[in-house]
């Protein structure tokens, strides 16, 4: 395609969305204008009904569970897209990997990092499970919390500690975290059917509002979503880490 | 209360335009990273807690960490100057 065609394309393109863009936002209510009448509805309803203190959980995995069911599936496939893409290179580049490794193997980073990484880790491990914990209490749920220990796993790799890194290997366990978690979500759905009611119905017993222990099926869907994440993170920082990136494209090929 | 959201949101549009100014993927992914903060204080002025609790883990830590490691290994691979391969010129070329 010749350039001049690309640049007319492009800017018929940004042109169209930009009309598109004004159009919708002039739409919009005005900027911290009256709470929505389904914001209303749930703040009243939520704490009677599911006896959780965080409304925004009781709708993300109650009211409307299907909907973050989806948004898992986007994360769970984007990832495993992303991990197949990667793996594929592998056997091409045998040599750069080993070289990689070799690299990885002799320290190197600050001092100060090192020990910076690990002071901080033990904290955001804690914390991370904390908010998967109490996602039904206070801000905070499976997807934050899951990001959170996501990232304590990613300081493991900043502190230097290779020896910890080793043993997260082999690297089977992160594709079956990140698997159960979204089979878990979908299933706890079903849960729903079958106890009569509808997919992703609140089917058990909700507890007493503010106790760890409520909300019924909404904390074990954060606990799933929360692996999910995990999975998903650890899988795409190894991913990453172990091979994917170093494959230069082979002599010849790739003329796409 | 209106003031500080003023605030947070106009940080956050300067930090963006920072990152887009940034050329080199490095230094942008920490510059990234600084954006994410800013935007998660923006979230937390607009009372969203859970959404700033989520921006801080991915904006700060997930994201500029994978592009990092990302641009490690092709730093390692590739050394530092373009190795092998006019094949990989030509193929930007075209």
């Amino acid at each position: 395609m010749p350039p001049r065609v690309r640049t007319l394309l492009m800017g018929l393109a940004a042109a169209s969305l930009l009309g598109l863009y004004v159009w919708g936002a002039a739409g919009l209510p005005d900027f911290g204008d009256t709470v929505s009448v389904y914001g209303t509805k749930v703040a009243s309803v939520v704490s009677a009904e599911r006896q959780t203190t965080n409304m925004v959980s009781a709708v993300v995995f109650d009211y409307r569970g299907f909907d973050t069911l989806g948004e898992e599936m986007i994360l769970f496939i984007s990832v495993v897209a992303v991990a197949l893409l990667l793996r594929d290179a592998r056997d091409e580049t045998f040599e750069v990997t080993a070289e990689a490794e070799r690299a990885e193997r002799s320290p190197r980073g600050s001092d100060a990092v090192r020990a910076l990484g690990l002071a901080v880790l033990g904290v955001t491990f804690l914390v991370g499970l904390y908010v998967v914990a109490h996602g039904q209490l206070t801000p905070g749920g499976g997807f934050q919390g899951g990001a959170v220990l996501g990232s304590a796993l990613i300081g493991i790799y900043a502190a230097g500690n290779f020896a910890t890194l080793r043993m997260l290997e082999p690297r089977g366990w992160m594709d079956a975290v990140h698997a159960a978690g979204a089979a878990g979500l979908a299933l706890l759905g079903l849960g729903g059917l079958l106890a009569g009611g509808a997919y992703f119905q609140n089917f058990l017993y909700t507890g007493t509002s503010g106790d760890l222990i409520s909300g019924g099926t909404i904390p074990i869907d954060n606990v799933a979503v929360g692996l999910e994440v995990v999975g998903a993170i650890a899988l795409l920082a190894a991913e990453v880490l172990h091979d994917g990136v170093t494959a230069a494209p082979p002599p010849g090929e790739d003329a796409a | 209360m209106m003031a500080l959201q003023a605030v947070a949101l106009t940080v956050v549009a300067i930090a963006a335009t920072a990152v887009v100014l940034v050329d080199d993927p490095v230094r942008q992914s920490m510059v990234a990273s600084i954006m994410g903060l800013f935007l998660t204080s923006a979230f937390f002025a607009l009372q969203a807690p859970d959404v700033a609790l989520s921006m801080l883990a991915v904006s700060t830590v997930v994201i500029p960490a994978l592009i990092l490691l990302a641009a490690a290994r092709v730093r390692e691979i590739a050394g530092p100057g373009p190795r092998s391969g006019d094949d990989h010129d030509r193929d930007e070329g075209g």
